[in-house]
C-alpha cells in the first residue's frame, strides 16, 4: 500500500530547501496549498502535491497565479490555514491578491523563491518588491531565511504571524538555500508552538467583524459559520459595510496598517554577533548573511573590532536596532546581493548617527566571504 | 403596506442600491432571492461572490457571508472556499466583464474541472460600471464608448463556451423572461458542479443610451427579447438567421465527478494485497 507519512516527520534530516518549506508548513498546520509551477519554486509545490493529501489537506494547481492567491484567500476565509509558493516573475502577479489579503485582512503565507529576471541566478532583488509591489498603501511582514534549517523554522514563525495579524506573511527564500541540501532537524511535534486566529466569543447578532482598537486585530469566524460577514477590499466600516466616507477610510487603513507598526516590537526579529564593541558593522539578511558572518570572524580574528547584525525581519524594518547599532559604530557595510536596495532602509534607519557604505553583488551570485572581508578592510584603515 | 418577503434576505442597513433605475442587474438579484426562496437555500451557509462591476454589487447586498471586490477572480476565489469546506453554497455573481474578459481564463478553467459552484452572469453587454466601454460579449458594429466606429469584435457565447469547456448545467434568459429564469436559477443551485446561468440583460445608462441610443429601460428589454430566439426555434435556423441573436433555453444539464482539488490520496494496490 502507498504509506500515508504523517504530518509531522520528526527526526534528522538532509534535506533540500524547498522541501524544508513544505515540512515547515505541515508543522505549522497548514491545510492548504495552491501554486502554479515556476522554476525554482516547483520543488515546493511538488512535495505539496504528494504530502497535502495525505495529511488530509488540499492541494490546488492554480491556471495562474492569480488563481493560486486568490484561492489560498477563499481557503483562509473558510478556516484552511493556507499557503501559495512562486518565483519573483510569478510574484509579481500575485501583488492583486496579496493587495486584496492586506486589506480584508486575511491570513496568509507566500513564498518567493526569488530568482533574477527570466533566470535562475541567485538574487535578493525582491526586497523591494515584497514591501511595495501591490497598490495603496499598506504594511506587509517579510521573514529572510539563510539555511534550510530556517525555511523550516521560519515557516512556523509565517504562520504564526499571519494567524496573529490577520495578515499576509511572505517567506523570503533565494535560490542558494531553497536549492540546497542541508541538515535539518524536525522536532517533536510537543515542542513546536502554533497560534491560531482567534475566533468569535459573541454570536452573530452580538458580533462586530471588523471593531478592534487601533493597535489590534478582530477575530475571524470561518465562512458558514453563521455571522454573514462582507469581506470586500473596499474601504468598509466596523461592520463590514462598503463606505465613501473619508473618515471610514481614515479608521480602516489606520487599524489595519497600526495593527503591525504599532506591534513592530512583537514582530520584529533579528541577531547580533560581535556587536558590542564593534567599531565597523555589517547589516545583512537571507543567505547573505552567512558569509557576511564568516568574513566577521575572520576580520575578529584578525583584530578588526567588526560584528554583524543579522535581519530575521526584513519587514517591518528594524529600525530602532539599527539606530543603536549606528550609534555605536563608526561605520556601517549594508551586504545585499542586488544593486543595493535595502542599504536605502538602513541610511534611513541610522538617521546619520554613522556612514553607510554599500557592499552590494548583482551578477547572480552570492558573495564569497572574502569579498565581504576585502569591504571590511577597505573601511577598517 | 405589506412587507416584500424576500427583505428577510438583505443585508441589514445595506439599502437603498446603488443600481441604475430599469437596471437589469437589480432584476437579476430579485430573481435570484425567489429563486433562493423557492428551493430554501440556508443563507448561513451561503457564501455570495462578486468581482468588480455593477453585478458585482449584488453580494453586498445579500445577509450571506460575501467577498467582493477585485476583478475577475470570483472563481479563484471559489475554488479555495470549496476545497476547504464543500458542503457551502457557493454562488457567483458576476457581469460579463467579470466572467468573459478579466476573468475569463478562471471561468473556462473552473468548468473544465466541474468546480460545485453557481455562476448567475449579468451580460449587459458592456463595460457598464466604467462608463459603457465594449466588452468581449457586445455585439457587432454597435457603437461603445470606445467603439465609436462601431465594434468591430465578433462576441463570446459564454453559454457555448462554458458548455465546451466541461460545464454540467447552463442555462441563457433575458430579462424578460423572468419565470424561466428564476426556475433556472433554482435548478442551478440544486444542481451539483459547475452550473452557469446567463440573463442577456438591459444597461440603460450606458449600453441603451451609446449603442441603442435610447436610456429607456422598457426599449432595452425589447431590442433584446426581439433579438432573442429559443433552442428549439434556433434548431431549425441557418447560421445566417442566428447571428447576433441571443439563444435561450439550457444548453446542458448532467452529472460527472465534481472538483476535489488537484491530487487525491491514493492507497496504491501492489499484488498479494487486497483485491
Amino acid at each position: 500500500m502507498a504509506k500515508r507519512r504523517g504530518r509531522i516527520l520528526t527526526g534528522k534530516h538532509f534535506m533540500l530547501g524547498n522541501y524544508a518549506v513544505v515540512e515547515g508548513a505541515l508543522a505549522a498546520g497548514c491545510d492548504f496549498f495552491a501554486g502554479y509551477p515556476i522554476t525554482p519554486a516547483n520543488e515546493i509545490s511538488e512535495r505539496m502535491a504528494a504530502r497535502m493529501p495525505e495529511v488530509g489537506g488540499k492541494f490546488l494547481q492554480g491556471e495562474d497565479e492569480l488563481c493560486s492567491i486568490y484561492a489560498v484567500t477563499g481557503a483562509s476565509l473558510a478556516g484552511a490555514k493556507a499557503m501559495t509558493a512562486t518565483a519573483s516573475a510569478g510574484f509579481n502577479y500575485m501583488q492583486e491578491g496579496i493587495g486584496y489579503a492586506v486589506a480584508s485582512e486575511i491570513p496568509c503565507v507566500i513564498v518567493d523563491v526569488q530568482r533574477c529576471r527570466g533566470e535562475n541566478y541567485a538574487t535578493q532583488s525582491d526586497v523591494m518588491q515584497m514591501r511595495w509591489a501591490a497598490s495603496g498603501d499598506y504594511e506587509i511582514i517579510v521573514l529572510a531565511p539563510a539555511s534550510v534549517q530556517e525555511l523550516f523554522d521560519y515557516m512556523i514563525k509565517a504562520f504564526n504571524l499571519a494567524e496573529k495579524y490577520r495578515t499576509p506573511v511572505v517567506v523570503m527564500s533565494e535560490t542558494t538555500i531553497a536549492l540546497m541540501r542541508e541538515n535539518l532537524v524536525i522536532p517533536n511535534g510537543n515542542d513546536i508552538k502554533n497560534i491560531n486566529r482567534t475566533k468569535p466569543t459573541v454570536p452573530p447578532h452580538e458580533f462586530v467583524p471588523f471593531k478592534a482598537d487601533r493597535d489590534a486585530t478582530p477575530p475571524l469566524p470561518d465562512l458558514g459559520t453563521g455571522y454573514r460577514i462582507l469581506h470586500s477590499l473596499n474601504p468598509h466600516d466596523e461592520y463590514g459595510g462598503i463606505s465613501w466616507d473619508p473618515d471610514v477610510f481614515e479608521t480602516m487603513y489606520d487599524r489595519v496598517i497600526g495593527k503591525i507598526t504599532r506591534n513592530r516590537d512583537d514582530i520584529v526579529e533579528t541577531e547580533e554577533y560581535f556587536l558590542d564593541d564593534a567599531e565597523i558593522v555589517l547589516v545583512a539578511y537571507g543567505s547573505e548573511s552567512r558569509p557576511a558572518l564568516d568574513a566577521v570572524q575572520k576580520a575578529q580574528s584578525e583584530g578588526i573590532k567588526a560584528g554583524l547584525l543579522r535581519l530575521i525581519t526584513v519587514w517591518p524594518v528594524p529600525e530602532k536596532e539599527i539606530r543603536e547599532v549606528a550609534q555605536r559604530a563608526s561605520v556601517i557595510l549594508a551586504v545585499e546581493m542586488n544593486i543595493g536596495k535595502y542599504a536605502g532602509e538602513v541610511e534611513r534607519a541610522s538617521h546619520g548617527y554613522c556612514e553607510v557604505v554599500r557592499v552590494t553583488k548583482n551578477r547572480g551570485e552570492i558573495h564569497t566571504a572574502d569579498e565581504i572581508y576585502a569591504a571590511i578592510k577597505e573601511v577598517a584603515r | 403596506m405589506k412587507e416584500n418577503p424576500l427583505i428577510k434576505y438583505l443585508r441589514e442597513g445595506s439599502l437603498p442600491h446603488f443600481f441604475c433605475p430599469g437596471c437589469g442587474a437589480a432584476q437579476v438579484m430579485n430573481y435570484f432571492l425567489q429563486a433562493a426562496d423557492k428551493v430554501a437555500v440556508d443563507f448561513d451557509k451561503l457564501v455570495a461572490i462578486g468581482g468588480v462591476g455593477c453585478t458585482a454589487r449584488i453580494p453586498v447586498y445579500l445577509s450571506a457571508d460575501a467577498l467582493h471586490g477585485v476583478h475577475g477572480r470570483t472563481l479563484p476565489w471559489a475554488t479555495g472556499i470549496k476545497l476547504q469546506n464543500p458542503d457551502l453554497k457557493v454562488v457567483i455573481f458576476a457581469g460579463d466583464g467579470d466572467a468573459a474578459a478579466i476573468g475569463g481564463n478562471h471561468l473556462i478553467q473552473a468548468a473544465r474541472r466541474n468546480l460545485d459552484v453557481i455562476v448567475i452572469v449579468v451580460n449587459n453587454l458592456n463595460f457598464g460600471m466604467t462608463g459603457g466601454q465594449v466588452a468581449p460579449t457586445t455585439p457587432q458594429n454597435l457603437r461603445t464608448m470606445t467603439t465609436p466606429y462601431g465594434n468591430v469584435e465578433p462576441p463570446f457565447d459564454l453559454c457555448e463556451l462554458v458548455t465546451t469547456a466541461g460545464a454540467t448545467f447552463v442555462s441563457r434568459w433575458n430579462t424578460a423572461h423572468g419565470h424561466q429564469g428564476t426556475n433556472a436559477i433554482a435548478k442551478a443551485l440544486q444542481h451539483k458542479g459547475f452550473s452557469l446561468v446567463e440573463f442577456v440583460a438591459q444597461c440603460p445608462t450606458n449600453f441603451g443610451r451609446r449603442a441603442l441610443r435610447t436610456g429607456d429601460p422598457w426599449k432595452g428589454i425589447q431590442w433584446i427579447e426581439d433579438n432573442s430566439v429559443t433552442r428549439d426555434e434556433a434548431k431549425k435556423s441557418s447560421a445566417e438567421e442566428l447571428a447576433g441573436k441571443f439563444v435561450l433555453g439550457d444548453f446542458v444539464d448532467y452529472q460527472k465527478p465534481v472538483f476535489n482539488g488537484s491530487s487525491v490520496f491514493i492507497e496504491e494496490t501492489v499484488e498479494g494485497e487486497g483485491k
